[in-house]
Protein backbone atom coordinates (compact mmCIF):
# COMPACT_ATOMS: atom_id res chain seq x y z
CA UNK A 1 0.00 0.00 0.00
CA UNK A 2 1.50 3.44 -1.10
CA UNK A 3 2.19 5.81 1.84
CA UNK A 4 -0.15 8.72 2.84
CA UNK A 5 1.20 12.42 4.27
CA UNK A 6 -1.84 12.96 6.76
CA UNK A 7 -1.61 16.93 7.63
CA UNK A 8 -2.33 17.75 11.15
CA UNK A 9 -2.54 21.47 12.08
CA UNK A 10 -1.17 24.53 12.55
CA UNK A 11 -5.37 25.16 13.26
CA UNK A 12 -7.13 21.88 14.40
CA UNK A 13 -9.24 20.61 17.23
CA UNK A 14 -7.05 18.16 18.92
CA UNK A 15 -4.58 20.68 19.32
CA UNK A 16 -4.47 23.10 21.42
CA UNK A 17 -1.31 25.52 19.98
CA UNK A 18 -0.11 25.45 16.38
CA UNK A 19 1.74 23.06 15.04
CA UNK A 20 2.45 21.17 12.15
CA UNK A 21 2.43 17.48 12.43
CA UNK A 22 2.97 15.88 8.74
CA UNK A 23 2.63 11.95 9.50
CA UNK A 24 3.34 9.77 7.08
CA UNK A 25 1.31 6.55 7.24
CA UNK A 26 1.20 3.46 5.55
CA UNK A 27 -3.08 2.09 6.10
CA UNK A 28 -3.22 2.98 10.19
CA UNK A 29 0.43 2.94 10.66
CA UNK A 30 2.95 5.50 11.38
CA UNK A 31 5.91 5.26 8.92
CA UNK A 32 7.18 8.65 9.88
CA UNK A 33 6.19 12.26 11.39
CA UNK A 34 7.68 15.68 10.21
CA UNK A 35 7.17 18.64 12.23
CA UNK A 36 6.85 22.66 11.70
CA UNK A 37 7.03 24.13 15.11
CA UNK A 38 7.60 27.25 13.97
CA UNK A 39 4.11 29.11 14.32
CA UNK A 40 4.84 30.81 18.00
CA UNK A 41 7.92 31.97 17.02
CA UNK A 42 8.52 35.46 18.62
CA UNK A 43 11.62 36.33 18.85
CA UNK A 44 12.03 36.53 22.84
CA UNK A 45 15.89 35.72 22.82
CA UNK A 46 16.77 38.74 20.83
CA UNK A 47 14.12 41.07 22.32
CA UNK A 48 15.98 39.87 26.23
CA UNK A 49 19.07 41.39 24.96
CA UNK A 50 17.51 44.92 24.73
CA UNK A 51 15.74 45.11 27.86
CA UNK A 52 17.42 45.57 31.75
CA UNK A 53 17.26 42.90 34.21
CA UNK A 54 14.57 44.21 35.85
CA UNK A 55 11.99 44.53 32.30
CA UNK A 56 13.54 41.30 31.14
CA UNK A 57 11.70 38.70 34.09
CA UNK A 58 8.72 39.63 32.86
CA UNK A 59 9.52 39.02 29.24
CA UNK A 60 10.88 35.35 30.21
CA UNK A 61 7.92 34.38 32.42
CA UNK A 62 5.68 34.91 29.42
CA UNK A 63 7.84 32.23 27.11
CA UNK A 64 5.16 29.86 28.40
CA UNK A 65 2.19 30.52 30.27
CA UNK A 66 2.29 27.18 32.18
CA UNK A 67 5.53 27.11 33.51
CA UNK A 68 6.03 30.75 33.97
CA UNK A 69 7.57 30.34 37.10
CA UNK A 70 10.32 28.28 35.74
CA UNK A 71 11.62 30.55 33.08
CA UNK A 72 11.96 33.87 35.55
CA UNK A 73 13.34 31.58 38.12
CA UNK A 74 15.99 29.95 36.14
CA UNK A 75 17.00 33.23 34.76
CA UNK A 76 17.35 35.07 37.97
CA UNK A 77 18.87 32.15 39.79
CA UNK A 78 21.67 32.10 37.07
CA UNK A 79 22.06 36.15 37.05
CA UNK A 80 22.56 35.76 41.06
CA UNK A 81 24.82 33.11 40.62
CA UNK A 82 27.11 35.91 38.51
CA UNK A 83 26.41 38.83 40.51
CA UNK A 84 27.19 36.40 43.68
CA UNK A 85 24.09 37.69 45.83
CA UNK A 86 22.88 35.08 48.22
CA UNK A 87 19.08 35.23 48.64
CA UNK A 88 17.27 35.13 51.80
CA UNK A 89 16.19 31.70 53.11
CA UNK A 90 12.82 33.15 53.26
CA UNK A 91 13.00 33.97 49.60
CA UNK A 92 14.26 30.22 49.22
CA UNK A 93 11.49 28.75 50.53
CA UNK A 94 8.52 30.84 48.30
CA UNK A 95 10.31 30.18 45.67
CA UNK A 96 10.48 26.82 45.94
CA UNK A 97 6.54 26.82 47.11
CA UNK A 98 5.58 28.53 44.35
CA UNK A 99 7.59 26.22 42.04
CA UNK A 100 5.60 23.45 43.28
CA UNK A 101 2.27 24.83 43.16
CA UNK A 102 3.32 25.32 39.41
CA UNK A 103 4.11 21.62 39.38
CA UNK A 104 0.98 20.44 40.83
CA UNK A 105 -1.36 23.00 38.40
CA UNK A 106 0.90 21.84 35.66
CA UNK A 107 0.45 18.01 35.99
CA UNK A 108 -3.11 17.99 37.05
CA UNK A 109 -3.56 19.89 33.37
CA UNK A 110 -1.62 17.46 31.88
CA UNK A 111 -3.59 14.62 33.28
CA UNK A 112 -6.71 16.65 31.91
CA UNK A 113 -5.36 17.03 28.90
CA UNK A 114 -4.31 13.12 28.65
CA UNK A 115 -7.57 11.80 29.41
CA UNK A 116 -9.53 14.74 27.03
CA UNK A 117 -7.26 12.90 24.47
CA UNK A 118 -9.00 9.76 24.89
CA UNK A 119 -12.28 11.11 25.82
CA UNK A 120 -12.31 10.19 29.07
CA UNK A 121 -14.25 13.96 29.89
CA UNK A 122 -14.55 12.89 33.22
CA UNK A 123 -11.44 13.10 34.62
CA UNK A 124 -10.94 16.01 32.68
CA UNK A 125 -13.38 17.70 34.92
CA UNK A 126 -12.25 16.44 37.68
CA UNK A 127 -8.60 16.88 37.16
CA UNK A 128 -9.55 20.93 36.47
CA UNK A 129 -11.86 21.15 38.94
CA UNK A 130 -8.94 20.34 41.52
CA UNK A 131 -6.70 22.45 39.73
CA UNK A 132 -8.63 25.48 41.13
CA UNK A 133 -7.99 24.93 44.14
CA UNK A 134 -4.04 25.07 43.52
CA UNK A 135 -4.97 28.24 41.58
CA UNK A 136 -6.86 30.30 44.36
CA UNK A 137 -4.18 29.52 46.62
CA UNK A 138 -1.43 30.51 43.64
CA UNK A 139 -3.65 33.70 43.54
CA UNK A 140 -3.40 34.71 47.30
CA UNK A 141 -0.03 33.79 47.39
CA UNK A 142 0.72 36.20 44.11
CA UNK A 143 -2.18 37.78 43.12
CA UNK A 144 -2.12 36.23 39.89
CA UNK A 145 -3.73 33.03 38.45
CA UNK A 146 -1.02 32.60 35.65
CA UNK A 147 1.75 34.97 35.38
CA UNK A 148 2.62 35.22 39.13
CA UNK A 149 5.52 37.27 38.61
CA UNK A 150 7.03 36.61 42.10
CA UNK A 151 10.39 36.82 41.02
CA UNK A 152 12.90 39.81 41.27
CA UNK A 153 16.39 39.45 40.91
CA UNK A 154 17.48 39.01 44.66
CA UNK A 155 14.80 37.71 46.12
CA UNK A 156 10.76 37.75 45.65
CA UNK A 157 8.36 40.79 45.40
CA UNK A 158 5.95 39.63 47.78
CA UNK A 159 6.29 38.18 51.66
CA UNK A 160 3.58 35.19 52.54
CA UNK A 161 1.12 36.31 55.61
CA UNK A 162 0.20 33.93 58.17
CA UNK A 163 -3.21 33.76 56.86
CA UNK A 164 -1.94 32.81 53.14
CA UNK A 165 -0.07 29.79 54.73
CA UNK A 166 -2.67 28.90 56.87
CA UNK A 167 -5.77 28.95 54.22
CA UNK A 168 -2.54 27.59 51.70
CA UNK A 169 -2.08 24.57 54.30
CA UNK A 170 -6.07 23.53 54.88
CA UNK A 171 -6.19 23.52 51.23
CA UNK A 172 -3.79 20.68 50.87
CA UNK A 173 -5.39 17.33 52.93
CA UNK A 174 -8.18 17.61 50.32
CA UNK A 175 -6.13 17.75 47.26
CA UNK A 176 -4.10 15.33 48.47
CA UNK A 177 -7.26 12.88 49.07
CA UNK A 178 -8.20 13.56 45.63
CA UNK A 179 -4.27 12.78 44.28
CA UNK A 180 -4.94 9.22 46.01
CA UNK A 181 -7.86 8.83 43.69
CA UNK A 182 -6.61 9.48 40.69
CA UNK A 183 -3.06 6.98 41.72
CA UNK A 184 -6.24 4.32 42.20
CA UNK A 185 -8.33 5.48 39.01
CA UNK A 186 -5.31 5.49 36.59
CA UNK A 187 -4.37 1.68 38.12
CA UNK A 188 -8.43 0.58 38.07
CA UNK A 189 -9.83 2.22 35.29
CA UNK A 190 -10.05 0.06 31.79
CA UNK A 191 -10.55 3.33 30.19
CA UNK A 192 -7.06 4.27 30.90
CA UNK A 193 -5.53 1.15 31.19
CA UNK A 194 -6.56 0.19 27.44
CA UNK A 195 -5.20 3.67 25.96
CA UNK A 196 -1.89 3.70 28.11
CA UNK A 197 -0.31 0.67 28.79
CA UNK A 198 2.16 -0.40 25.73
CA UNK A 199 1.51 2.94 23.88
CA UNK A 200 4.15 5.32 22.70
CA UNK A 201 6.54 3.04 24.71
CA UNK A 202 10.38 3.81 25.04
CA UNK A 203 13.03 1.69 26.37
CA UNK A 204 16.40 3.41 28.83
CA UNK A 205 18.67 3.11 26.02
CA UNK A 206 16.32 5.09 23.36
CA UNK A 207 15.47 7.97 26.11
CA UNK A 208 19.36 8.52 26.48
CA UNK A 209 19.99 8.16 22.97
CA UNK A 210 17.57 10.57 22.48
CA UNK A 211 17.77 13.05 25.57
CA UNK A 212 14.39 12.95 26.56
CA UNK A 213 14.38 14.59 30.14
CA UNK A 214 12.00 15.11 32.55
CA UNK A 215 8.65 12.72 33.49
CA UNK A 216 9.26 10.96 29.76
CA UNK A 217 12.92 10.11 30.65
CA UNK A 218 11.91 9.29 34.64
CA UNK A 219 8.93 7.05 33.39
CA UNK A 220 11.93 4.36 31.45
CA UNK A 221 14.24 4.46 34.28
CA UNK A 222 16.67 7.03 33.97
CA UNK A 223 17.32 8.30 37.32
CA UNK A 224 17.65 11.83 36.31
CA UNK A 225 16.11 15.09 38.07
CA UNK A 226 17.83 18.60 38.34
CA UNK A 227 16.43 19.41 41.66
CA UNK A 228 18.51 16.23 43.70
CA UNK A 229 21.43 16.39 40.88
CA UNK A 230 22.19 19.92 40.69
CA UNK A 231 20.18 21.31 43.76
CA UNK A 232 18.70 25.11 43.87
CA UNK A 233 16.67 27.04 46.16
CA UNK A 234 15.86 24.45 48.94
CA UNK A 235 15.61 21.14 48.14
CA UNK A 236 18.60 19.64 49.80
CA UNK A 237 16.79 20.70 53.20
CA UNK A 238 13.52 19.07 52.11
CA UNK A 239 12.61 15.42 52.30
CA UNK A 240 11.62 14.10 48.86
CA UNK A 241 12.13 11.65 46.41
CA UNK A 242 12.70 11.39 42.34
CA UNK A 243 9.76 9.45 41.23
CA UNK A 244 10.77 6.79 38.70
CA UNK A 245 8.74 4.34 36.68
CA UNK A 246 9.75 1.12 34.39
CA UNK A 247 6.88 0.80 32.29
CA UNK A 248 8.02 3.54 29.51
CA UNK A 249 4.87 4.02 28.57
CA UNK A 250 2.09 6.33 28.51
CA UNK A 251 1.31 4.75 31.45
CA UNK A 252 4.37 5.11 33.38
CA UNK A 253 5.14 8.74 32.47
CA UNK A 254 0.86 8.96 33.89
CA UNK A 255 2.51 7.01 37.28
CA UNK A 256 5.61 9.64 37.14
CA UNK A 257 3.86 12.45 36.92
CA UNK A 258 0.69 11.22 39.73
CA UNK A 259 4.10 10.48 41.88
CA UNK A 260 5.45 13.71 41.31
CA UNK A 261 2.14 15.50 42.09
CA UNK A 262 2.35 13.50 45.89
CA UNK A 263 5.67 14.61 46.39
CA UNK A 264 5.28 18.35 45.64
CA UNK A 265 2.21 18.57 48.12
CA UNK A 266 5.09 17.03 50.66
CA UNK A 267 7.37 19.63 49.43
CA UNK A 268 4.48 22.32 49.61
CA UNK A 269 3.69 21.71 53.14
CA UNK A 270 7.44 20.94 54.50
CA UNK A 271 7.84 24.51 53.13
CA UNK A 272 4.78 26.38 54.55
CA UNK A 273 5.35 24.63 57.75
CA UNK A 274 9.24 25.44 58.02
CA UNK A 275 8.98 29.11 56.45
CA UNK A 276 12.47 30.73 57.94
CA UNK A 277 11.68 34.53 59.50
CA UNK A 278 13.59 37.43 57.56
CA UNK A 279 14.05 39.48 54.50
CA UNK A 280 12.43 38.26 51.54
CA UNK A 281 14.67 40.23 49.06
CA UNK A 282 18.13 41.80 49.19
CA UNK A 283 19.25 44.85 46.99
CA UNK A 284 20.95 43.60 43.83
CA UNK A 285 23.37 45.51 41.91
CA UNK A 286 21.85 47.16 38.52
CA UNK A 287 24.81 45.66 36.30
CA UNK A 288 26.13 42.20 36.30
CA UNK A 289 30.00 41.64 35.95
CA UNK A 290 30.98 39.90 32.80
CA UNK A 291 30.62 35.85 33.14
CA UNK A 292 28.51 33.06 31.55
CA UNK A 293 26.56 31.04 33.22
CA UNK A 294 24.41 28.10 32.83
CA UNK A 295 21.34 27.59 34.70
CA UNK A 296 19.45 24.30 34.81
CA UNK A 297 16.35 24.18 36.32
CA UNK A 298 13.22 21.29 36.87
CA UNK A 299 10.35 22.26 34.89
CA UNK A 300 7.60 20.54 35.36
CA UNK A 301 7.96 19.10 31.93
CA UNK A 302 12.09 18.19 32.43
CA UNK A 303 14.73 19.85 32.54
CA UNK A 304 15.01 23.49 31.43
CA UNK A 305 17.93 25.24 30.84
CA UNK A 306 19.17 28.84 30.52
CA UNK A 307 22.54 29.94 28.87
CA UNK A 308 23.12 33.69 30.09
CA UNK A 309 26.46 35.41 29.07
CA UNK A 310 26.48 39.12 30.75
CA UNK A 311 29.02 41.77 29.45
CA UNK A 312 29.21 44.08 32.68
CA UNK A 313 26.34 46.35 31.65
CA UNK A 314 22.79 46.30 32.89
CA UNK A 315 21.72 43.96 29.81
CA UNK A 316 22.34 40.88 29.34
CA UNK A 317 24.51 39.94 25.93
CA UNK A 318 22.93 36.39 25.28
CA UNK A 319 20.21 34.69 26.71
CA UNK A 320 19.32 31.01 25.16
CA UNK A 321 16.80 29.02 25.96
CA UNK A 322 16.67 25.47 25.81
CA UNK A 323 13.44 23.92 27.26
CA UNK A 324 11.97 20.57 27.90
CA UNK A 325 9.57 19.82 24.92
CA UNK A 326 12.58 20.91 22.25
CA UNK A 327 14.71 18.36 24.05
CA UNK A 328 11.24 15.57 23.92
CA UNK A 329 10.54 16.07 20.37
CA UNK A 330 12.66 13.50 19.14
CA UNK A 331 11.36 11.21 21.69
CA UNK A 332 8.15 11.40 20.28
CA UNK A 333 8.88 11.18 16.24
CA UNK A 334 10.77 8.01 17.28
CA UNK A 335 8.13 6.29 19.33
CA UNK A 336 5.01 6.97 17.11
CA UNK A 337 6.99 5.14 14.70
CA UNK A 338 4.86 1.37 13.96
CA UNK A 339 1.95 2.97 16.06
CA UNK A 340 -2.04 3.61 15.30
CA UNK A 341 -2.95 6.57 13.72
CA UNK A 342 -5.43 7.28 16.34
CA UNK A 343 -2.86 7.20 19.26
CA UNK A 344 -1.33 10.33 18.12
CA UNK A 345 -3.38 12.53 20.04
CA UNK A 346 -2.29 11.00 23.64
CA UNK A 347 1.52 10.08 22.62
CA UNK A 348 2.20 13.29 21.75
CA UNK A 349 -0.20 14.65 24.88
CA UNK A 350 2.08 12.24 27.02
CA UNK A 351 5.20 14.81 26.93
CA UNK A 352 3.00 17.32 27.52
CA UNK A 353 4.21 19.24 25.28
CA UNK A 354 4.33 23.30 25.30
CA UNK A 355 4.93 24.76 21.90
CA UNK A 356 5.16 28.65 22.61
CA UNK A 357 8.63 27.66 24.34
CA UNK A 358 9.89 25.31 21.64
CA UNK A 359 9.71 27.54 18.62
CA UNK A 360 12.40 28.11 16.25
CA UNK A 361 12.23 28.99 13.35
CA UNK A 362 12.38 27.82 9.83
CA UNK A 363 14.69 28.61 7.40
CA UNK A 364 12.58 28.93 3.78
CA UNK A 365 14.32 28.93 0.63
CA UNK A 366 12.74 31.72 -0.45
CA UNK A 367 13.22 31.11 -4.59
CA UNK A 368 12.11 27.76 -4.23
CA UNK A 369 9.39 28.31 -1.08
CA UNK A 370 10.74 24.85 0.18
CA UNK A 371 12.01 24.57 4.36
CA UNK A 372 15.38 23.40 4.25
CA UNK A 373 18.32 22.22 7.23
CA UNK A 374 21.84 24.40 7.51
CA UNK A 375 24.51 22.42 8.49
CA UNK A 376 26.60 23.36 10.81
CA UNK A 377 29.91 23.81 8.31
CA UNK A 378 27.53 25.77 5.85
CA UNK A 379 26.57 28.10 8.72
CA UNK A 380 30.19 28.33 9.35
CA UNK A 381 30.98 29.02 6.28
CA UNK A 382 28.31 31.56 6.01
CA UNK A 383 29.43 33.18 9.30
CA UNK A 384 32.98 33.39 7.55
CA UNK A 385 31.94 35.34 4.47
CA UNK A 386 29.96 37.67 6.29
CA UNK A 387 32.76 38.35 8.11
CA UNK A 388 35.13 38.86 5.31
CA UNK A 389 32.74 41.21 3.58
CA UNK A 390 32.01 43.10 6.63
CA UNK A 391 35.81 43.61 7.30
CA UNK A 392 38.10 43.88 10.21
CA UNK A 393 35.67 45.47 13.22
CA UNK B 1 -28.91 43.17 4.97
CA UNK B 2 -32.96 44.12 6.09
CA UNK B 3 -33.37 46.65 8.52
CA UNK B 4 -35.47 44.21 11.24
CA UNK B 5 -35.47 40.11 10.45
CA UNK B 6 -39.14 39.49 9.05
CA UNK B 7 -38.95 36.06 8.83
CA UNK B 8 -40.19 33.58 11.32
CA UNK B 9 -37.24 31.10 10.38
CA UNK B 10 -34.82 34.38 10.86
CA UNK B 11 -36.11 35.42 14.35
CA UNK B 12 -35.79 31.91 15.57
CA UNK B 13 -32.13 31.67 14.37
CA UNK B 14 -31.60 35.06 15.81
CA UNK B 15 -33.27 33.96 18.93
CA UNK B 16 -31.16 30.33 19.19
CA UNK B 17 -28.11 32.57 18.01
CA UNK B 18 -27.99 34.74 21.51
CA UNK B 19 -29.58 31.56 24.14
CA UNK B 20 -26.09 29.46 22.40
CA UNK B 21 -23.15 31.45 21.07
CA UNK B 22 -20.40 28.91 19.78
CA UNK B 23 -16.90 29.99 20.63
CA UNK B 24 -13.56 28.58 18.56
CA UNK B 25 -10.65 29.32 20.03
CA UNK B 26 -7.29 30.40 17.82
CA UNK B 27 -3.85 30.63 19.10
CA UNK B 28 -2.28 32.78 17.30
CA UNK B 29 0.96 32.68 18.76
CA UNK B 30 0.43 33.30 22.31
CA UNK B 31 2.03 31.83 25.80
CA UNK B 32 -0.58 29.42 26.57
CA UNK B 33 -2.06 31.33 29.45
CA UNK B 34 -4.95 32.76 27.91
CA UNK B 35 -5.66 29.14 25.85
CA UNK B 36 -5.56 27.72 29.97
CA UNK B 37 -7.69 30.17 31.09
CA UNK B 38 -10.03 29.63 28.14
CA UNK B 39 -10.33 25.92 28.80
CA UNK B 40 -10.58 26.73 32.73
CA UNK B 41 -13.87 28.68 32.01
CA UNK B 42 -15.32 25.45 30.56
CA UNK B 43 -14.58 23.52 33.89
CA UNK B 44 -16.95 22.78 36.70
CA UNK B 45 -15.66 26.40 38.56
CA UNK B 46 -16.65 28.94 35.83
CA UNK B 47 -18.66 26.24 34.00
CA UNK B 48 -19.96 28.12 30.45
CA UNK B 49 -21.44 25.74 29.18
CA UNK B 50 -24.65 26.47 31.54
CA UNK B 51 -24.84 29.72 29.85
CA UNK B 52 -25.29 27.64 26.52
CA UNK B 53 -21.80 28.65 25.25
CA UNK B 54 -19.87 25.76 24.08
CA UNK B 55 -16.90 25.49 22.63
CA UNK B 56 -16.05 24.41 19.15
CA UNK B 57 -12.87 22.98 17.12
CA UNK B 58 -14.03 23.98 13.54
CA UNK B 59 -14.56 27.48 12.95
CA UNK B 60 -17.38 26.19 10.71
CA UNK B 61 -19.48 26.13 13.67
CA UNK B 62 -18.57 28.80 15.67
CA UNK B 63 -20.36 32.15 16.08
CA UNK B 64 -17.64 34.04 17.93
CA UNK B 65 -13.95 33.25 17.77
CA UNK B 66 -11.52 34.19 20.43
CA UNK B 67 -7.99 34.90 19.38
CA UNK B 68 -5.76 34.25 22.22
CA UNK B 69 -2.45 36.87 22.16
CA UNK B 70 -0.60 38.91 19.51
CA UNK B 71 -0.26 37.15 16.37
CA UNK B 72 3.25 36.09 14.85
CA UNK B 73 3.74 36.95 10.92
CA UNK B 74 3.51 33.47 10.40
CA UNK B 75 -0.15 32.69 12.17
CA UNK B 76 -1.31 36.18 10.66
CA UNK B 77 -2.81 34.38 7.28
CA UNK B 78 -3.88 31.28 8.69
CA UNK B 79 -5.61 33.67 11.40
CA UNK B 80 -7.15 35.50 8.50
CA UNK B 81 -8.65 32.02 7.05
CA UNK B 82 -9.87 31.11 9.65
CA UNK B 83 -11.70 34.20 10.55
CA UNK B 84 -13.21 33.86 6.62
CA UNK B 85 -14.53 30.39 7.68
CA UNK B 86 -16.89 32.10 9.89
CA UNK B 87 -20.08 32.30 8.73
CA UNK B 88 -21.86 35.51 8.82
CA UNK B 89 -22.32 36.81 12.11
CA UNK B 90 -19.44 36.77 13.62
CA UNK B 91 -17.69 38.38 16.21
CA UNK B 92 -14.35 38.65 17.68
CA UNK B 93 -12.68 38.98 21.27
CA UNK B 94 -9.02 39.97 21.41
CA UNK B 95 -7.86 38.25 24.15
CA UNK B 96 -5.88 40.19 26.85
CA UNK B 97 -2.74 42.65 26.31
CA UNK B 98 -1.30 40.75 23.54
CA UNK B 99 -4.45 40.75 21.70
CA UNK B 100 -4.43 45.15 21.99
CA UNK B 101 -1.50 46.12 21.32
CA UNK B 102 1.34 42.78 21.80
CA UNK B 103 1.90 43.60 25.45
CA UNK B 104 4.93 42.34 26.76
CA UNK B 105 6.07 41.87 23.21
CA UNK B 106 5.37 44.93 21.75
CA UNK B 107 8.39 45.76 19.15
CA UNK B 108 9.44 42.33 18.53
CA UNK B 109 10.46 41.26 15.52
CA UNK B 110 8.28 38.26 14.48
CA UNK B 111 4.42 39.54 15.85
CA UNK B 112 2.26 41.87 14.28
CA UNK B 113 1.37 44.24 16.89
CA UNK B 114 -2.38 43.94 17.09
CA UNK B 115 -4.95 41.74 16.16
CA UNK B 116 -6.98 44.72 14.82
CA UNK B 117 -4.44 44.70 12.03
CA UNK B 118 -5.37 41.55 10.39
CA UNK B 119 -8.87 40.86 11.16
CA UNK B 120 -11.66 43.38 12.88
CA UNK B 121 -11.96 43.06 16.34
CA UNK B 122 -15.62 43.72 18.50
CA UNK B 123 -14.40 42.82 22.02
CA UNK B 124 -11.24 43.58 23.70
CA UNK B 125 -10.87 42.24 27.22
CA UNK B 126 -8.14 43.54 29.74
CA UNK B 127 -5.73 41.63 31.20
CA UNK B 128 -2.10 39.36 31.16
CA UNK B 129 -4.23 36.87 31.11
CA UNK B 130 -7.63 37.67 31.51
CA UNK B 131 -9.39 35.87 34.62
CA UNK B 132 -12.06 33.87 33.62
CA UNK B 133 -14.83 35.60 34.99
CA UNK B 134 -13.42 38.33 32.20
CA UNK B 135 -13.70 36.20 29.46
CA UNK B 136 -17.33 35.31 30.03
CA UNK B 137 -17.91 39.10 30.75
CA UNK B 138 -16.43 39.29 27.01
CA UNK B 139 -18.67 36.58 25.51
CA UNK B 140 -21.72 38.46 27.25
CA UNK B 141 -20.59 41.61 26.04
CA UNK B 142 -20.41 40.13 22.65
CA UNK B 143 -24.11 38.80 22.94
CA UNK B 144 -25.02 42.53 23.77
CA UNK B 145 -23.36 43.59 20.60
CA UNK B 146 -25.15 40.79 18.69
CA UNK B 147 -28.46 42.17 19.92
CA UNK B 148 -27.76 45.09 19.02
CA UNK B 149 -26.74 44.49 15.90
CA UNK B 150 -30.29 42.67 14.93
CA UNK B 151 -32.10 45.42 16.04
CA UNK B 152 -30.22 47.77 13.95
CA UNK B 153 -29.67 45.34 10.83
CA UNK B 154 -26.09 45.01 10.25
CA UNK B 155 -22.46 45.87 12.19
CA UNK B 156 -22.08 49.66 10.20
CA UNK B 157 -24.00 51.69 12.88
CA UNK B 158 -20.95 51.13 15.04
CA UNK B 159 -18.20 52.44 12.57
CA UNK B 160 -20.91 55.33 12.34
CA UNK B 161 -20.75 55.88 16.03
CA UNK B 162 -17.60 54.94 16.65
CA UNK B 163 -17.01 58.24 13.87
CA UNK B 164 -19.36 60.21 15.90
CA UNK B 165 -17.90 59.50 19.49
CA UNK B 166 -14.80 61.06 17.43
CA UNK B 167 -15.58 63.90 16.44
CA UNK B 168 -15.84 65.96 19.97
CA UNK B 169 -12.73 65.00 20.10
CA UNK B 170 -10.87 66.38 17.14
CA UNK B 171 -12.73 69.78 18.14
CA UNK B 172 -11.44 70.05 21.10
CA UNK B 173 -7.72 69.43 19.65
CA UNK B 174 -8.83 72.48 16.92
CA UNK B 175 -9.49 74.57 19.61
Amino acid sequence: MPEVIVPIGPHHPALKEPVNFRVIADGEKIVRLELDLSYNHRGIEKAAEQRDFIRVLPLLERVCGICSHSHSSAFAKGIEEIMQIEIPPRAQYIRTIIAELERMHSHLLWLGVAAHEIGFNTLFMWTWRDRELVQDTLEEMSGNRVHYGMNEVGGVRCDLTPHQVSTALERLPFLEERIYQYVDMVNDQQTLLLRFKGVGKLTREEVLKYGAVGPTARASGVDYDARRDDPYFVYTEVPWNVVTDTNGDVYGRTCVRIGELRESANIVRYCLENLPKGPVRVNAPKIAPEGEIFSRYEAPRGELAHFIRTNGTNKVERVDIRTPTLANWTSVAMCLVDQNLADIPVIVAAIDPCLSCTSRITLINTPGGKPGIVTFDELRKRGQTYCQEQGPP
Amino acid sequence: MAALPESISQRLVNWARIKSPWITLFNSGACNACDIEVIACLMPRFDIERFGILAKGSPRHADILIVTGHVTLKQASRLRRVWEQISEPKYVIAMGACGASAGAFHGLYHIMERVEDVIPVDVYTAGCPPRPDEIINAVVTCLNLLKEDQVHGGKEWRQNKSDEMMKPIERKVEM
